[in-house]
């Protein structure tokens, strides 16, 4: 079983946009599940940060894997 | 909570100034911020439906060049014809390549998410454009519109 309900594919893109594209997805999903991001922007890391601070939204965890950034975030 | 705003005044109407209004109203409305940007002078350009936004090494040497051509290219050959042209298609295709959203796309993230834009209706007058030039569900109004809004925000900035 997948430890996410949703994923989005930030590869490649650059700021602003992994930051508005995930918020576009979790509006789409309900409260408690979890979206897993993947980036390669290495802002996205501090921005996911103040990002899930800001908006109440819980990061779960935040690491690298195969060279990208991972995030978890939990929907508020 | 209560919702924070941002309010904004857009001045610059080139490619490269174009960016923060957009990337700031867009990221503070997906923080949860209700944004306005205001258009005034120059800025008025970013609210066109055909963008036709330049940028230009003239007058700015901070501008990083292709080639290193900005450590031995003198700043006056910038000014040559062409030159603007040929610098405004390599940004394009060095922004693209980075995956830096563009001008359109980030202004219609910031339009989606609810960002209200405002364009001055006394430059739009000035400078004899008409509001069919511009994108739809665009506001028309006054520096005391601006106020409405600003005089309660918690950030304003002037770009």
């Amino acid at each position: 079983m997948a430890d996410f309900d949703n994923e989005l594919d930030a590869s490649g893109l650059n700021c602003p946009l992994p930051i508005l594209r995930a918020k576009k997805t979790l509006a789409g999903m309900d409260s408690g599940k979890v979206l897993r991001i993947v980036a390669t922007d290495p802002g996205s890391v501090k921005d996911f940060e103040a990002f899930a601070k800001q908006t109440g939204n819980e990061l779960m965890d935040s690491g690298e894997e195969g060279g990208k950034f991972v995030f978890r975030i939990k929907k508020a | 909570m209560e919702e924070k705003k941002l309010a904004i005044i857009a001045t610059k109407g080139t490619l490269d100034w174009g960016y923060p209004p957009f990337i700031l109203a867009s990221t503070a409305a997906a923080l949860g911020y209700e944004v306005e940007v205001f258009f005034t002078f120059y800025g008025l350009q970013l609210l066109k439906k055909d963008l036709d936004l330049k940028v230009s090494p003239l007058g700015n040497p901070g501008m990083p060049m292709p080639m290193g051509m900005d450590k031995w290219f003198p700043t006056l050959f910038t000014a040559l014809p062409g030159m603007e042209a040929m610098m405004t298609a390599m940004m394009k295709k060095k922004m693209a390549s980075k995956g830096v959203a563009s001008i359109e796309e980030l202004r219609e993230l910031s339009q989606e998410a609810g960002v209200r834009l405002i364009a001055c209706q006394m430059t739009v007058d000035l400078f004899d454009m008409d509001s069919s030039q511009f994108i739809n569900d665009v506001e028309y109004a006054g520096a005391a519109r601006f106020f409405e809004f600003a005089g309660e925000s918690d950030i304003c900035l002037y770009i």
